[in-house]
């Protein structure tokens, strides 16, 4: 069989399996390959087994989920320390007697199947009947390319920055991999280290956002170096030669990390010629059920098939050895979880059979593989309802999919009437809002006859979306669907607007683009999906702001019914994306329904007033129109465009007695929420610091523990399982987040009155709280407004305003031009 | 429903926040409500015919009487309102609104309950008291409806901190920049450093006037000098002044909205105690 390949000697070995990568995957494999007898080679490019877990940080708790699943391998694992399971590979890896080559790194494979050449690095040879890739998505950094990288204190990786002290260290790439291990090496100034970071451009356009601003704290606090316009020119021993927009210039470094990313195990999967879902990244090999690519004889399991757990990787790797080995009738070992989750539902069917029937039934996952789809069953419930049970209530909290499996249930549209129903049909899916807003359920859904539903969470549910084109384009044609039943009112049916769907297209807009514009031809409609736009016109060479559109609303359907030129610019306010629909389906679509015309036509002669409004103005137009379109511009600057509920203070009416404050404060734990005396004011209308519950929030992108949720009336809120690590408050660019401890309880409000007990109304003092700190110190928490969410009249900051100073608008309600007219 | 992206956002709650200040709520409601309580107070009190007089003790001068006690009691109680952030649909801008115009209607009310008859006793200690709460109060419209711009204008969006961390900023570049200067001038400086603008009477600080002030003075004093170090210290002394004059007028705008509560409040304590007097000695000597 097989050894080592001695000193520049080419080696040749011959086997039946050749495994690629010794992970969790690929030594279960190897294992059930050696404990079979079949002969076989297990490729580890490194000089250890299973590299990505032995670059754990030393002592980590590795898991063993999902607990219900059952192990199948040669090699045991359980959850423990990263050591201890390391130990038990290494020692059972011997006793298998199983046939390891270190620092094997393969290149290239070549042949097909019953005669695969693989060649490594080096130039040695390996035969193989079958190939296991079993390489995980960790890929290989990329080396740096200059004289002395091979020096050895070039690395790639940085296990433990706490390791290094007083050296001058030098990181490469401004990458997040680069920018935490510079701000870990530079984080504790008693190690003396003193850090550079490299960028080779002036931006920092891969990193996070909010670990580019904690960097540029640490240059700005002097920890940190960060040198922009700088590459790798050489590597000496103790020095770095960089070259920089002025010329070439030499550091002192004793260690250089290089964090230019990797190349991902894509490319080499794709060379071996196989082939992926998806050109999107996420996009996994189109796999078989028994593991095999579309390159017939190469087989794929593990992290690079879409399993990142380690019990599935290992029995991934027991099952394909299995299956190679000619074992048809082996089942997977997810067997018993699928079997214990389809148990309850009725119609005595065998596993194989439901995965059968909602594979084919349910139209998203059409276009998956059964390997897939059984994945996605462990992620998701399987839940039955007999007729008038309600699947979800409105206002529910949940995030979650829903496939309808069998049956069809009732969507009570009216929050108010619950006899006013909607249909939704077999194979089709509910809740999809979940997915893009992460608000409560709209509305309660009940089964219309005995039901199966299928229920995705959303991570599963988003990883379909990624992994599979045709399930995207499933729930995105299903969604435009629904808003366009929705906005263009009841009465229309699925097939009405069938062609619509059909034509429609979904386009990004950059903050800023023009989508119509004022006196083009063109008679395409656009709905506002995400985001919102602003409407304007050019009126005697000054553009005049008409109004604003939320996400939700629709435009261009002037031009389809009049058949005119746009009469009006429409661009994006922020990022915004839209839903193009041909205006010729809309046109048909009008002639088939006169009630839909007839409501089109009484929008746009109301549009038509205000525009002979402002025509009217033209004359003495000056101040008063002009005025109003530079507020509404400054009120968009200032972020009202993402918002969707905003306090403004009119100081034409404020006295400043910061009642607002403490109104806040004592509604909330005694922290105020809002600070009224900050922020930016124009024409006396004063945007102060307060949350104005963007519509896509910043906030949201970057919380581990997913606190940040958004409430029934919109409000965007941090519930009570923050782990108070900043994120959102370094990502919120309006700055309303404040990090801080609940304050010791204050006495009552009449017991300060009359008897000066407490601190008063308001947010107590810090001298007062450091003083009444009750034991334990509070940890430090995110605090933002929740809009009074769960208080009894609403937002108090309004309610306590005693000159109706505050206000709380939306701007759709309140960025109008005709409101001017109004005011006439 | 729950696939269907919501476009009335927030229309699970209903508060209405209308862009009306507290002297237009809802259309002048409490003013009207105002009126027409002064209108029916005069109407009954011109349409009766007591003997032998009109006075406090007729059943118009009792209801009149037991109106503007109830009255003055819940005009009292805005103070606790403001403080007491509950729950409910409350608006304290309404409040506000009532508790101007029935205030003010108590200068009808209470006149009439008088039946005009005064004189030195703590009946008409207690209408004196009123009178002083309500001009107070007057005073305080006044304020609230003709400062808030002015003081919006005077800060230019900085906050009041903003404004004194821009003082102590320009202080430490004169303080950097005086030490070239000769005994006599940064004695000025010194002087126009050392000066807090906080430490001045209620006067002085009502009529934002400050002829002593020791910027002003330093300014004066280099004025004659032309040498660079000096030109440079009196253009930031100058530079201060402005800072410090916009200071000066935030701090006087903001005395001017708070003043007056400080006759407003006590005299309302007063009031409440001379009423109570006044209805106990009224019963007593029934």
């Amino acid at each position: 069989m097989a050894a080592s390949g001695g000193e520049g000697e080419v080696v040749e070995v011959s086997v039946r399996i050749a495994i690629v990568g010794s992970g969790p995957a690929g030594l279960s494999a190897a294992g059930r390959a050696a404990q079979l007898g079949i002969s076989h080679v297990l490729l580890e490019k490194t000089d250890h087994l299973s590299d990505t877990i032995y670059k754990y940080q030393k002592g980590k708790h590795v898991m063993a989920t999902p607990s219900s699943l059952v192990l199948r391998s040669d090699l045991d694992f359980e959850a423990g320390k990263r050591e201890a399971i390391l130990d038990i590979w290494d020692e059972q890896t011997a006793s298998l007697k199983i046939d390891v080559h270190y620092d094997a790194d393969v290149v290239k494979i070549e042949g097909e199947k019953g005669a695969f050449v693989l060649s490594l690095k080096g130039g040695d040879t390996i035969r193989a009947e079958a190939v296991i890739l079993a390489i995980g998505t960790q890929g290989n950094p990329n080396l740096l390319r200059c004289a002395g990288a091979e020096l050895p204190h070039v690395q790639y990786q940085l296990d433990d920055p706490t390791e290094y002290v007083d050296e001058h260290v030098t990181v490469v790439g401004t990458g997040d991999a680069g920018i935490e291990n510079a701000l870990g090496l530079a984080a504790d100034p008693a190690q003396g280290n003193v850090v550079t970071i490299l960028n080779r451009g002036t931006e920092f356009a891969r990193a996070k956002p909010a670990n580019v601003k904690l960097l540029q704290e640490a240059e700005a606090a002097g920890r940190i170096t960060i040198r922009y316009e700088t590459t790798p020119a050489e590597v000496r021993p103790g020095e770095f030669v960089l070259d920089t927009r002025d010329g070439q210039e030499t550091i002192r470094c004793d260690r250089i990390i290089a964090r230019t990313g990797s190349a991902p195990p894509r490319t080499f999967v794709e060379s071996c010629g196989i082939a992926f879902t998806s050109p999107e990244r996420e996009a996994f090999p189109v796999l078989s059920p028994v593991f095999e690519t579309t390159r017939p004889g190469i087989h794929v399991i593990g992290a690079l098939a879409g399993y990142p757990l380690i019990k599935h990787c290992m029995n991934q790797g027991y099952d394909v050895v299995e299956f190679l080995n000619g074992n048809t009738t082996l089942k997977p070992a997810d067997e018993p979880i699928l079997a214990e989750k389809f148990a309850p539902l009725s119609g005595n069917r065998s596993v194989a059979e439901w995965l059968d029937l909602f594979g084919s039934r349910i139209e998203i996952f059409r276009d998956i593989s059964a390997l897939q789809l059984r994945e996605l069953m462990l992620d998701s419930d399987v839940q039955a309802f007999t007729k008038g049970q309600a699947v979800f209530e409105r206002n529910e909290p949940g995030s979650s999919l829903f496939a309808i499996a069998q049956g069809s249930v009732l969507v009570e549209v009216s929050k108010d009437d619950p006899s006013i129903t909607v249909p939704i049909r077999e194979g089709s899916i509910f809740g999809e809002v979940g997915l893009i807003s992460g608000r409560r359920r709209g509305a309660t859904i009940r089964a219309a006859e005995d039901l199966i539903v299928v229920e995705l969470s959303r991570a599963a549910a988003l990883k379909l979306i990624a992994t599979a084109p045709a399930a995207a384009k499933a729930v995105n044609r299903i969604s435009v669907e629904r808003q366009l039943l929705q906005i263009f009112g009841s009465g229309l049916t699925r097939e009405d607007v069938a062609e619509l769907v059909e034509g429609a297209e979904v386009e990004e807009a950059r903050a800023g683009k023009i989508v119509l514009k004022e006196g083009d031809e063109g008679n395409d409609i656009y709905i506002i999906r995400r985001g919102s736009m602003i409407v304007e016109r050019d009126i005697a060479g000054k553009s005049v702001f008409l109004s604003y559109l939320p996400a939700g609303s629709y435009v261009g359907e002037m031009a389809v019914i009049d058949g005119a030129p746009r009469n009006a610019t429409v661009r994006a306010a922020i990022r915004s994306e839209v839903i193009r629909l041909p205006g010729e389906a809309f046109v048909r679509l009008l002639e088939k329904k006169p009630a839909l015309l007839r409501k089109a036509r009484s929008e746009v002669e109301r549009r038509k007033e205000i525009n002979s409004f402002i025509e009217g103005r033209k004359e003495n137009f000056s101040s008063v129109v002009d005025m109003y379109s530079q507020t509404a511009q400054f009120l968009v600057d200032n972020g009202i465009g993402e918002a969707t509920d905003v306090l403004l203070i009119d100081e034409t009416l404020c006295v400043g007695c910061d009642n607002c404050e403490k109104a806040c404060a004592d509604s909330h734990d005694g922290l105020s929420r809002l600070d009224r005396e900050a922020g930016t004011t124009y024409a006396h209308l004063h945007v102060p610091t307060s949350c104005r519950h963007c519509e896509h929030p910043h906030c949201m992108a970057d919380c581990p523990p997913n606190a940040i949720q958004r409430g029934v009336d919109g409000e965007v809120f941090i519930d009570e399982t923050c782990i108070g690590c900043g994120n959102c408050q370094r990502n919120c660019p309006y700055g309303v987040i404040r990090m801080d401890a609940v304050p010791p309880k204050k006495s009552s409000l009449l017991s300060w009155l009359f008897l000066g007990k407490g601190p008063g109304p308001g947010e107590p003092s810090k001298t007062w709280r450091k003083k009444n700190a009750e034991g334990t110190e509070q940890p430090k928490k995110a605090i933002k407004c929740d809009m009074c969410s769960g208080i009894d009249g609403g937002p108090s900051c309004v309610r306590a305003c005693p000159t109706g100073a505050a206000i709380r608008v939306s701007p759709e309600a309140y960025l109008s031009v005709a409101l001017l007219a109004e005011e006439d | 429903m729950a696939s269907v992206s919501e476009t009335g956002r927030g229309a699970n709650r209903e508060y209405q926040s209308s862009h009306e200040g507290f002297l237009r709520h809802r259309g002048f409601r409490w003013m009207k409500i105002a009126a027409a309580l002064c209108v029916i107070a005069i109407a009954a009190y011109f349409l009766t015919d007591p003997k032998p007089r009109p006075s406090g003790s007729t059943w118009v001068g009792y209801t009149l009487g037991t109106i503007g006690a109830l009255l003055i009691v819940w005009l009292s109680l805005l103070g606790i309102r403001k403080r007491a952030i509950t729950e409910g649909r409350w608006s304290l801008k309404a409040w506000t609104s009532a508790h101007v115009y029935l205030g003010l209607s108590l200068i009808v009310v209470a006149t009439l309950h008088t039946g005009f008859q005064f004189g030195w006793n703590v009946h008409t200690l207690a209408y004196a008291l009123m009178m002083l709460v309500i001009l107070s109060g007057l005073f305080g419209i006044w304020a609230y409806s003709s400062l808030p711009s002015a003081l919006s204008n005077n800060r230019e969006q900085m906050t009041q901190g903003q404004m004194i961390d821009a003082i102590r900023a320009l202080d430490r570049q004169l303080n950097d920049a005086a030490q070239p200067l000769a005994r006599a001038q940064s004695d000025l400086v010194i002087a126009a450093l050392e000066e807090d603008p906080f430490a001045v009477g209620l006067m002085r600080r009502l009529s934002g006037n400050y002829p002593q002030c020791a910027t002003q003075a330093a300014i004066l004093g280099l004025a004659g000098e032309h040498d660079a170090a000096c030109e440079r210290v009196e253009k930031l002394l100058v530079r201060r002044k402005a800072q410090l004059e916009r200071l000066r007028r935030q701090m006087r705008l903001k005395a001017m909205l708070e003043v007056w509560l400080y006759v407003h409040v006590p005299a309302t304590m007063a009031l409440l105690a001379a009423l109570t007097a006044h209805i106990i000695s009224v019963f007593y000597y029934w």
